[in-house]
């Protein structure tokens, strides 16, 4: 006999498993992972297993002087670490009301476009793989190293450039710099016509890329969509364009839109983003010479540099999204609180999470690298 | 809408376009090494000779990935702000950002061209590397990101100090400079990075990082607390003193010295004088020891002496044969360079922790050494150096023939003299700068011009005074002459002086560095002067001993012997100051320090 209180373990369905993707897998982007519920290979539901990468960097930068940050901020997001140092610089000249010199936000506008050529090539390039095309991915991260080069020589690292501090830059551009930056976009632009043949154009991926998470304009408002992501629901918002900083008000570019809402659109606005990138680019360079004067204006010396008290939002359009620096100053030497509103954040946990289920198995990847989510940028 | 026709399907030959990269160059990464931009950030070197080990780059990173490490052998010389310590990195924590060589106050430390280091699994320690010309793998690749304008971080300009214009500082004895602004003063306290070069190169070790820090927070009782932990002289030194400290700042070596002299000085005027005593007093021993100490001479030394014992419980009394307190910083600095109230505030500050001072009280004459000797338990002599010495020229027997240190003397004091209508001062030094300077100040008032001329052995390039002090005494309209031996003062019929003559000087040390001026000479010049001053040395007046006294203590070259602590040879006697270790405000309050803690020791001992 049975006692009152029994009651029988409830057992899943049989036909329905759970399984761990990633932290290591190779559809997964970085250390991240994915707990899914699947029926047969259809996700019945996704949740986002985060932490893998998390080294609390808004802890540690309470701990450290504000210049010391400078060298820890762009490892929040690797493959697009330059919006990272300038956004954090912005909130710090805006606390202190540093002016900073004109070439010098030149310099920070070029340098974020030549980052963004190098995210989007890594971007698609990852996206390609996920379905199984590896040529592409070879070619976007041959293609991005390039720009690394260039990067290299402008600011003496390749990936980590810590380039900008607050009040500007650290150095002037090497001489002939332009030229070769110009030859470098030639390149690229002639690559673009072979990404198409090879990738955009090619009826393996626009099959499967076509209407795999798709979310409406509506629905990516409601979760926190930015970037690209939200450009591919048809909704023309860039931070560049409408709450411009430094002197993207004084270049003329596109914001490029599609209205599919779907992993195919927001890789094509990214294809389309390259080409925008390069237009802006070759603007800068044009104009670049014709602005003369320092770097960076006069700071003072950073192991005694207190920051007037108070709070700052500033946001700039990163490869990935509306990526913002919230600092509050207690007046001190060191940051009192800063929060950094990562775009993948949203990306990568309550977007990816919703638009994976009812997709199938293999779509996961595949959808995790069209919204282009960064889980170190997600950790933090 | 972005512009791919990704809708159409393209051409079934569509693929053979891809036989067009047959045609096209294979990318291949050569084996051998990639050469680096010329900006990169790869590993360390480090010019040892340039580096002072300041451990500036120790403070800026980020990763504390540098320690300071001792390396026998190299210089190590607080006086000249070096510090035989290297930076070594370790590569398990460094980033390659490079703060450490864009705030490297020397420019010593840069980063190479080279990319690759690895090693076995046993060689781990390979990463912990200690940066030296050479570099990581004895390669000597180019250097990559170094030392440049743009992205230096370190603050090179002084804020600058306000002074009075020449014309009208010149007839009046008012302090010629203002002094900092709050604001200026947090600039200029900003500018430190804390290397400790100067705490180690005063005399006192004053907290100079810790100071300026609190100047920098702007807490300026928290600075004067700084000072009173070394320095119960900080008005004076904030005005007068050498300032060693920046010569050792590791912020001169390629820019101006943190202005830490005017810091002290601003910190000191920013404080109410009754909270100084209040911070002062802080730490004083709440019992009466019952000891006795007697302290001759109100100088630096002897009231620094004072101030240390007095705040340890003992009964402390000073001595002073003139009539007021304070010694050489009153009776031989002119009143512009250090205004009287602010000694005044100084010597309140040590009476205020219990210190008696009696004042034209002349040991040896009024009361005996025999008789300290019996009322107290320790004495201390430290009557400073209050003779001037003579040139012993032809001629300087003559009443017109004066001693700087007496003239000083005498116009602090208020007694009336003649002021000269022209004057001849003999000597380089700063003493004879105050005189000159003093002299043109009164003979300004009295006749409305300046006539001081300042004939000095040296060469401007070895000049003793400081560089400050020639270049106001000649906006002030004294004149200066460099290479010039005293030869005679010339008087004239009526047996009055009518100047001096000199000789030009070839050169003022022998082969073996012995003081013997050579001298030219045809190159004589005459220079007209109702009075000559000497101002060539000074030396102590030590009838006060008494034979007896002369004869037990042991003397070298005329001064009286006395180790590091300032123990003589009779166990109840100690000597600080200027007596031992010749002029200097800063040395003689490091002086007096030590002979309290020795004094200490010794009552602890009885």
């Amino acid at each position: 006999m049975r006692p009152e209180n029994y009651e029988a373990i409830k057992q899943p369905p049989s036909n329905e498993f759970e399984l761990n993707f990633g932290p290591n897998h190779p559809g997964i982007e970085g250390n991240y992972a994915f707990r899914v519920k699947l029926n047969g290979d259809e996700v019945l539901s996704a949740r986002a297993d985060a932490g893998y990468l998390h080294r609390g960097f808004e802890k540690l930068m309470e701990g450290r002087l504000w210049i010391q940050n400078i060298a820890l901020v762009p490892r929040i997001c690797v493959p697009d670490p330059v919006p990272m140092e300038v956004c954090y610089s912005l909130a710090i000249e805006e606390l202190c009301g540093l002016e900073v010199p004109e070439r010098a936000q030149w310099l920070r506008v070029m340098q974020l476009e030549m980052s963004r050529l190098a995210a989007h090539l890594f971007a698609f390039g990852g996206h390609a793989a996920t379905t199984g095309m590896y040529t592409p991915m070879f070619w976007g991260v041959a293609d991005r190293d390039l720009i690394l080069d260039r990067f290299e020589e402008l600011t003496g690292g390749r990936v980590y450039s810590i380039y900008n501090i607050p009040g500007g830059v650290r150095r002037d551009m090497p001489d002939g710099f332009l030229d070769r930056l110009e030859s470098l976009l030639d390149y690229l632009d002639s690559r673009l016509a072979d990404y198409d043949n090879l990738f955009f154009r090619n009826q393996v991926f626009i099959k499967r890329a076509r209407d795999i998470g798709t979310m409406s304009q509506e629905q990516a408002l409601k979760w926190g969509v930015t970037g690209p992501n939200l450009r591919a629901t048809g909704l023309a918002f860039d931070v560049r364009r409408d709450d411009p900083y430094l002197v993207y008000e004084k270049i003329d570019f596109d914001v490029v839109t599609e209205p599919g809402g779907d992993a195919l659109s927001r890789n094509l606005v990214r294809r389309a983003e390259l080409k925008q990138s390069i237009r802006i680019l070759r603007q800068i360079i044009k104009h670049l010479p014709s602005v003369k004067g320092p770097v960076r204006c006069p700071i003072p010396n950073p192991l005694a540099w207190n920051v007037p008290a108070g709070e700052t939002y500033t946001r700039v359009e990163s490869s990935k999204g509306e990526l913002a620096y919230y600092v509050v100053s207690n007046g001190g030497d060191k940051p009192y609180r800063v929060h950094v509103r990562g775009p993948s954040s949203m990306h990568a946990v309550q977007v990816l999470e919703k638009l994976a289920v009812g997709s199938r198995l293999e779509d996961i990847a595949q959808i995790m690298f069209s919204l282009d989510a960064c889980p170190p940028e997600v950790d933090r | 809408m972005s512009d791919i026709p990704y809708k159409d399907k393209g051409s079934i030959l569509g693929p053979f376009k891809s036989l067009g990269f047959f045609s096209r160059k294979p990318v291949t990464e050569p084996f051998e090494p990639r050469i680096a931009a010329d900006n990169y950030r790869g590993f360390h070197v480090n010019d040892w000779d340039v580096c002072i080990g300041c451990s500036t780059c120790q403070k800026v990173c980020d990763n504390a990935a540098i320690t300071m490490v001792k390396i026998p052998g190299l210089p190590d010389d607080p006086v000249k702000g070096i510090r035989n310590e290297r930076p070594a990195i370790d590569y398990g924590r460094c980033c390659w950002c490079g703060l450490c060589v864009d705030i490297c106050p020397t420019g010593s430390i840069s980063l190479t061209q080279e990319y690759v280091h690895t090693c076995r699994e046993d060689e781990l320690d390979s990463y912990f590397i200690l940066p030296d010309p050479k570099g990581m793998h004895n390669k000597l690749f180019p250097k990559g990101w170094s030392k440049s304008e743009d992205a230096d971080l370190v603050d090179l300009e002084r804020q600058h100090m306000a002074e009075m214009e020449p014309q009208s500082r010149s007839d009046n004895f008012d302090e010629i400079v203002d002094g900092f602004t709050d604001q200026q003063a947090i600039i200029e306290a900003s500018r430190c990075v804390q290397c400790g070069m100067c705490h180690d190169s005063c005399p006192t070790n004053m907290h100079a990082p810790e100071y300026i820090r609190a100047i920098w927070e702007g807490d300026a009782e928290e600075a004067v607390r700084q000072m009173y932990r070394s320095n119960p002289f900080s008005h004076v030194c904030g005005r007068v003193c050498t300032h060693r400290c920046e010569t050792a700042c590791s912020i001169g070596r390629r820019g101006d010295p943190v202005a830490i002299r005017w810091l002290k000085r601003y910190a000191m005027d920013a404080v109410s004088d009754e909270r100084v005593r209040e911070i002062a007093a802080e730490g004083k021993a709440d019992f009466i020891s019952g000891k006795k100490i007697a302290i001759i001479g109100s100088g630096p030394a002897g009231l620094t002496t004072a101030f240390d014992l007095a705040k340890n419980g003992h009964a402390v009394t000073v001595y002073e044969a003139l009539e007021k307190p304070g010694g050489m910083p009153r009776y031989g600095i002119p009143e512009y360079r250090l205004p009287y109230d602010r000694l005044d505030a100084d010597i309140d500050v040590i009476k205020s922790v219990g210190v008696k001072i009696e004042c034209n009280v002349r040991i040896g004459s009024d009361i005996s050494m025999k008789q300290l000797r019996q009322d107290f338990d320790a004495v201390v002599v430290a009557i400073g150096l209050q003779q001037g010495r003579s040139t012993r020229i032809p001629g300087s027997d003559h009443e017109q023939v004066r001693s700087s240190v007496d003239l000083l003397r005498m116009i602090t004091a208020g007694e009336s003299f003649d002021v000269p209508e022209s004057v001849v001062v003999i000597g380089g030094g700063n003493v004879a700068m105050d005189i000159a300077r003093s002299l043109a100040r009164m003979q300004k008032s009295q006749y409305g011009k300046v006539a001081v001329t300042v004939s000095a052995l040296e060469d401007f390039d070895h000049f003793l005074a400081d560089p400050e002090e020639v270049r106001e005494a000649r906006e002030e309209g004294v004149v200066i002459l460099d290479s010039r031996g005293p030869r005679e003062c010339i008087i004239g019929k009526d047996g009055k002086l009518e100047g001096l003559t000199t000789l030009g000087v070839i050169s003022i040390f022998d082969e073996d560095g012995r003081f013997a001026p050579s001298y030219d000479e045809a190159d004589e010049q005459l220079h007209p002067g109702s009075m000559v001053i000497e101002s060539i040395g000074q030396m102590s007046d030590i009838s006060l001993f008494g034979e007896e006294l002369t004869e037990e203590l042991e003397w070298n070259r005329g001064r009286l012997q006395a180790d590091e602590n300032g123990v003589t040879s009779v166990s109840w006697l100690w000597s600080a100051g200027d007596m031992v270790h010749g002029p200097d405000v800063v040395h003689a309050v490091a002086d007096g320090h030590r002979v309290a803690d020795s004094i200490e020791t010794y009552l602890n001992k009885e």
